[in-house]
């Protein structure tokens, strides 16, 4: 039986996982970080960052010792690497700032059994060289952040009238309370997805428009 | 702190601060798995047993780690337990139970990389538990987890004979239909007293 | 490569346990690195949280000793055994004793809700909270960090003790809002009940169990110690 074709670096590896194969959108994978910390965009951003940090790190070690790792015990070798770059995380951000620790709670935790990292490591980081597997893991992350930015700024933006922070509305704007609340969390997720899904099908009537005009000619 | 009566903790942990609805710990199981009623209580009896090994794993190896100060091994050794105690569960319900660990399929493993579980041991620690207290949390939480499945999984068999618009389909509708279902459980607050 | 599809055979328990052996040290070596490292950033960041939080409470206030009060005293450290509490005495510049703080929690809304109170013992009242932390709801419970009206009710609240010095003459209680009557009794912001009402309980479960240990040791603490 044929091997599988090593991947080869592109372009491709780094921008599958920012929107074919997104982690928030598509993959719907890591949802628990996903709607508890998406309150406002610096925890959004501050929570992907942190997760592309463990995500790059476990990829790289996962490859490099991919060789090395017998097949019975390879989940139990990923989830304590895993564990590792997130205890590394979890000190790392009390070191720079304790105001952000507190807002990101037990959430930096359980970035450990987020499955976008296990996923990852199993299904490509460990059949793959490290430049490679680094290159998807940094876009899967970016991919990552990207959504949460995504579902943390309209949360904060509706639900406090601020942007990281700057009031962008007046004084007198009546917060939608609600959308820094659990319950927005899962309506701005699925308003996102709602939107994706319009815009998909608006594509693809339209390229059926376009491919049944040809048929009948100009 | 005036210490959480065990009432307290569980009332707390099944409604007014359920696991899902409000905490948003084991999200994946829950769209996942909650397509059809028969699955969705299994996978909550599984998972919930899963918390209480997870739970009082946890107690006794905080109180080894505290004692020797070995606090900055908390995490791995939590996750290493579990995925432990979810190995035991895939070995005993396939001795026991085969059809059930038929049924639940990929999605047993996936226990571990539940963060209901993980969740319990973590915020237990952080909140400072005693062993009784601890045993609460993990029942309330397990039962707030399955409820949460269950009452999804009800809604969404009926919903499948509905008509719904091509756009909402599929995830968007579910994370609706929990958006709803937590706005609902908010109305708990302040329960446990 | 090719011997890999030779013999597909299960790799002996040796390879499996040197494998985990040499993943756990790895990683053992790196959480300790990571630990070691920050740990002196962290101290520091818990440290400067502390002052700030104490001196808002307590203006005026320079430095910071940390006591912890028992049935046999007061004494300086930050070990809490059981039975007792941990407060922190506020010096100011010339080392005489500003006032006391003391963290207070009880359970809101949503989490717990810590609070951090100044306790003055010449008027034998509280004269300032600052919150800590907590996940009340924004714009409703997140009120008690804003709202100048609730926060007034900290600025003599009466936590005097009774004759026997065992606790309270009067017990801190949140009343509803509008019906405060008395200098030992918090106003509740109106549509913040819970929350409000858990600062009540926290302050009052934490000066019912602090204070009676405190009061009859305040002459020990008056100056700071060098």
């Amino acid at each position: 039986m044929n091997p599988q074709q090593p991947e080869r670096l592109s372009m491709d590896t780094f921008l599958e996982g920012i929107w074919r194969q997104n982690p928030v959108f598509v993959m719907m994978l890591g949802m628990c970080p996903t709607l508890a910390v998406t309150v406002s965009a610096v925890n959004a951003l501050s929570m992907g960052v942190a997760t592309a940090f463990v995500l790059v790190a476990s990829a790289l070690l996962v490859s490099l010792l991919r060789h090395a790792v017998p097949k019975e015990v390879r989940i139990a070798t990923y989830i304590v690497i895993i564990a590792t770059f997130v205890t590394v995380v979890d000190y790392a951000i009390q070191a720079i700032s304790l105001a952000l620790y507190d807002a990101l709670g037990a959430f930096i935790q359980l970035i450990v059994v987020n499955c976008i990292i296990l996923g990852r490591a199993e299904a490509h980081s460990s059949k793959h060289p490290p430049l490679v597997a680094v290159t998807n893991a940094l876009g899967m992350g970016a991919g990552f952040t990207i959504g949460l930015f995504a579902l943390g700024s309209v949360r904060e933006i509706f639900g406090t009238g601020t942007l990281f922070g700057f009031p962008l509305f007046g004084p007198d704007f009546q917060p939608w309370v609600v959308m820094v609340l659990p319950p927005g969390g899962f309506f701005v997720l699925a308003a996102w997805l709602l939107l994706f899904a319009w815009f998909r099908r608006r594509k693809e009537r339209l390229a059926a428009l376009a491919a049944g005009g040809q048929q009948h000619g100009a | 702190m005036a210490p959480e009566t065990l009432g307290q903790i569980f009332v707390n942990a099944l409604l007014a601060n359920n696991f899902v609805l409000a905490m948003f710990l084991g999200l994946c199981p829950f769209l996942g798995v909650s397509g059809r009623l028969s699955t969705a209580f299994p996978m909550g009896v599984a998972t919930s047993f899963v918390m209480l090994v997870a739970s009082l794993c946890a107690y006794g190896l905080n109180l080894l780690l505290t004692q020797f100060h070995l606090e900055f091994l908390r995490l791995i050794s939590y996750i290493v337990v579990i995925a432990s105690a979810v190995q035991l569960v895939e070995m005993v319900l396939k001795k026991f139970s085969p059809g059930l660990f038929r049924a639940l399929g990929i999605y047993l493993p996936l226990i571990t990389t539940n963060c209901a579980v993980l969740g319990v041991a973590l915020f237990q620690t952080a909140r400072e538990y005693s062993f009784l207290q601890s045993l609460a949390f993990s029942f309330g939480g397990g039962a707030g987890f399955t409820l949460a499945l269950v009452l999804m999984a009800s809604v969404r068999e009926r919903l499948e004979l509905s008509d719904v618009p091509g756009v909402a389909q599929g995830t968007a509708l579910s994370l609706m239909l929990a958006g709803l279902l937590s706005l609902a459980f908010m109305g708990f607050a302040g329960l446990g007293g | 490569m090719s011997s890999e599809t030779l013999t597909p055979q299960m790799s002996s328990s040796a390879a499996m346990v040197r494998t985990l052996g040499i993943v756990a040290t790895v990683c053992g070596v790196i959480i300790v690195g990571a630990y070691e490292s920050t740990y002196s950033a962290v101290a520091a960041n818990k440290k400067l949280a502390l002052e700030r939080a104490v001196f808002k409470v307590l203006p005026g206030s320079k430095s910071i000793t940390e006591f912890v009060a028992g049935p046999n005293g007061v004494t300086e450290g930050t070990d809490v055994p059981a039975g007792s509490v941990k407060f922190y005495a506020a010096y100011d510049a010339e080392g005489r004793l500003n006032g006391v703080a003391a963290e207070a929690a009880a359970r809101g809304y949503a989490d717990v809700v810590r609070i951090l109170y100044g306790y003055s013992p010449d008027c034998q009242c509280i004269v300032g909270i600052g919150v800590v932390s907590m996940r009340e709801t924004p714009g409703i419970g997140d009120k008690i960090i804003t709202d100048k009206d609730f926060l007034a009710n900290f600025q003599a609240l009466d936590v005097r003790l009774n004759a026997e010095m065992s606790g309270l003459a009067n017990a801190v209680k949140t009343v509803k809002h509008g019906t405060k009557t008395q200098p030992w009794q918090i106003d509740a912001i109106s549509g913040a009940t819970v929350t409000s009402k858990a600062v009540g309980r926290g302050i009052n479960d934490s000066a019912q169990a602090l204070l009676p240990k405190l009061v009859p040791n305040l002459d020990k603490i008056r100056s700071k110690a060098s």
